[in-house]
């Protein structure tokens, strides 16, 4: 339960990066996407998007994207500074669709996966994933 | 045809009535003053597979006083929900009389009263005579451990676990799962699971390095003709709620695809049976249950809650077991076919005047306890006031350690993490060194002094509250509220993550809490490596020594809204 002095002051300077940041990151988030897709509509279906629910540390998340028949998978951190964080593409000899990697979230947010099928369009799934001090469980 | 559904609601209901009839003859038999080892072991044999449970022993080899919650908030959909009821509210559910052993052993109301009445609860010696009588009935009986079981005592302290691994081996438990167990560090769980004669379950421990599983998943057992599956799930938030670098090689989390994989991969091996041995806490089960399907039984352990019924998901059934040994529960199932058919549920009492302790495990208690008698009886002052810890904001447990911290370190405030272990004290009663470790014992207890803001107090007040009211219960961790001394608050659970707190008051001076200023804290079993202070066992031995009796005065200063 306890922060050193020190940890306390850049978490809160964290928290306070993450209570300015959100709509700005959001409207980048946002604009990334629209880059990613072209602005065309996603679906739901068929993107399973793996995350811990909270981050055992907020610096190397583990995540896991799963999209048989994608081309490409792209992952946006929506409250990073820089959301755009990934995108996998995956070539006609790809054995299966899956990808995952360990991605660095600056507070609790919505990391969102958006994958291109073969047919050209396009599927999103979104998990919150909390990052907390921690320390009181027992 | 019955349906499987319609068995399962139909013995759902048949359970009711046997737990009923239970609790009307209690009560009876609390006013001849006549409540016998063979009344609380009644069990009529049923089908043909017996699991016993126990879990969040907590070191407790002998018997202890423990007052269960006054205040214990569901929200979300647990909102009204079992275990989210206590007092009156839990006995109207249950159809209980207040008074009876029952009442006692389950809620809070006239604790203290009810207390000299009835007694103890608990002691693994009278556990043992309770699986000697299950086991009588049916020899291959499965007990499952749902962990926290090497920790949380001077004893279990001072051997690394080692006190409760030799008794608990003498239960001959058919498998566990893990929690606190690590906080002994990898090496030291690694070395004396090398040591077990059953497996050590976690298929949500990976190696944090490479992914990979860490330790064995599931197990499966033959039984009465039927195979059964028991898939361990340890305590999902180890890494943030306990200190991570005790275990760095180690990742833990939910991790339901997982669940769901071995759960399929289970029943395509053949499992008649799926039974996941869980430390994720009830309402992480619960939604979990509702998630994966396949599961027919989910022994919940974590967040300390007793049940005298199973709680039915769908088709699977939720067993809660309640914690320190208070009580072990008995399950009979008919598992025929690859279906669970039926099932016959008691949640067992362990009232220590009442059941025989089994004297080979008495012996061997004593004899792990020999060697620390002195210190373990050593009396430190008395206590004028009932002293607990379990509830979802204070205790006066932590109440008098906050006092403590504040006096013993000079503070303005003082912070107490929001376990829900450690037994319960009785007014009057002297307290032991053996009774302040049952609050205090754990492998990074240093008591810490720094300065801290009023705005880092809010972050980690807002933080601590939505790992508990997170209204979707994979957010939660499990614990209660941190305890604060020398600061009110007020707090609505309902609202949203980072808005629940406001009202922040330094007591001493009754003034607001300011975030730009700086106020010095003393607190303990920070998760951060290196941090410095006298253990808090000490600061709080100090503090009674010095008062001699100790009281603690009511804690009015959390204002709860939106329960």
């Amino acid at each position: 339960m306890e922060l050193t002095r020190r940890g306390a002051i850049a978490l809160g300077a964290g928290v306070a990066a993450t209570l300015v940041l959100p709509i700005r990151a959001m409207a980048s988030a946002d604009a990334a996407i629209a880059e990613f897709t072209g602005g065309a509509e996603m679906g739901e279906g068929g993107l399973e998007f793996i995350t811990p629910e909270i981050a055992e540390n907020g610096n190397t998340v583990p995540i896991e994207v799963r999209a048989p028949g994608a081309t490409a998978i792209a992952v946006f951190a929506t409250g990073n500074p820089t959301p755009k964080v990934a995108t996998f593409n995956f070539g006609p000899l790809a054995g299966a669709q899956r990808a995952s990697t360990r991605i660095r979230l600056a507070g609790t947010q919505d990391v969102v996966a958006v994958a291109k099928m073969a047919d050209g369009s396009f599927v999103r799934a979104s998990n919150n994933v909390k990052v907390t001090i921690g320390g009181c469980g027992g | 045809m019955i349906s499987r559904r319609d068995f399962l609601q139909a013995t759902v209901a048949a359970s009711a009535i046997y737990g009923a009839s239970g609790v009307g003859n209690w009560s009876k038999l609390a006013a001849q003053q006549a409540l016998t080892q063979d009344q609380l072991l009644d069990f009529d044999t049923f089908g043909n597979v017996t699991l016993v449970h126990v879990t969040d022993i907590h070191g407790q080899l002998k018997p202890v006083w423990f007052r269960e919650p006054e205040i214990n908030i569901g929200v979300g959909a647990a909102r009204g929900q079992p275990p989210h009821l206590t007092g009156q509210d839990f006995l109207n559910y249950f159809d209980m009389k207040p008074g009876t052993p029952h009442a006692y052993a389950l809620t809070y109301l006239d604790f203290v009263a009810l207390a000299r009445s009835y007694g103890k609860m608990g002691g693994l010696d009278r556990v043992a005579t309770v699986l000697n009588a299950i086991r009588a009935d049916r020899p291959d009986a499965l007990l499952l451990d749902g962990g926290d079981t090497w920790h949380g005592s001077y004893t279990t302290l001072r051997t690394s676990g080692q006190d409760m691994v030799n008794v608990m081996n003498a239960l001959k438990p058919d498998a566990m799962t893990s929690h606190w167990e690590f906080t002994l560090g990898t090496e030291r769980v690694n070395e004396i699971v090398a040591g077990l004669d059953f497996p050590f379950l976690g298929a949500n421990i990976f190696d944090a390095t490479w992914d990979e599983p860490a330790y064995e998943p599931y197990k499966m057992f033959e039984r009465g003709g039927a195979k059964i599956a028991v898939i361990g799930q340890a305590f999902p938030y180890l890494p943030i709620a306990n200190p991570d670098w005790m275990f760095p090689e180690l990742s833990f989390g939910i991790r339901d695809e997982r669940m769901a994989e071995l759960v399929q991969e289970v029943r395509d091996a053949g499992a008649d049976l799926v039974v996941v041995l869980s430390h994720n806490g009830f309402d992480v089960d619960r939604k979990m249950a509702g998630q994966i399907k396949g599961i027919d039984v989910i022994l919940t352990g974590h967040t300390h809650d007793a049940l005298p019924e199973p709680v039915m998901v769908g088709d699977t059934m939720l067993i809660a077991s309640g914690s320190n040994g208070k009580f072990v529960t008995r399950l009979d199932l008919d598992v025929r076919d690859g279906q669970l058919m039926g099932f016959r549920h008691k949640l067992i009492p362990v009232f220590s005047d009442v059941i025989e302790p089994d004297r080979d495990v008495a012996a061997l208690i004593d004899a792990q306890r020999a060697p620390f008698k002195a210190e373990l009886e050593e009396v430190l002052g008395t206590t004028d006031t009932l002293l607990y810890r379990r509830g979802n904001f204070n205790g006066t447990w932590d109440d008098l350690i906050c006092n403590a911290l504040i006096d013993e370190r000079e503070a303005d405030i003082a912070l107490s993490p929001g376990f829900r272990w450690g037994p319960s004290l009785l007014p009057g009663a002297p307290i032991t060194r053996e009774d302040l470790f049952n609050a205090t014992a754990m492998t990074y207890p240093a008591a810490y002094r720094s300065e801290m803001t009023g705005e880092t107090l809010k972050l980690i007040l807002e933080d601590v509250a939505d790992n508990l009211f997170n209204p979707d219960p994979y957010y939660q961790q499990g614990g209660d509220m941190v305890r604060v001394g020398g600061m009110g608050y007020r707090i609505d659970v309902r609202a949203e993550r980072g808005k629940r707190i406001s009202d922040m008051t330094l007591l001493k001076t009754g003034e607001a809490i300011a975030p730009a200023r700086s106020y010095v804290v003393s607190g303990w079993a920070s998760v951060n490596e290196g941090t410095e202070g006298p253990a808090i066992w000490d600061v709080v031995e100090s503090y009674i020594k010095r008062q001699g009796t100790v009281s603690v005065d009511p804690n009015k200063s959390v204002k709860v809204t939106g329960a």
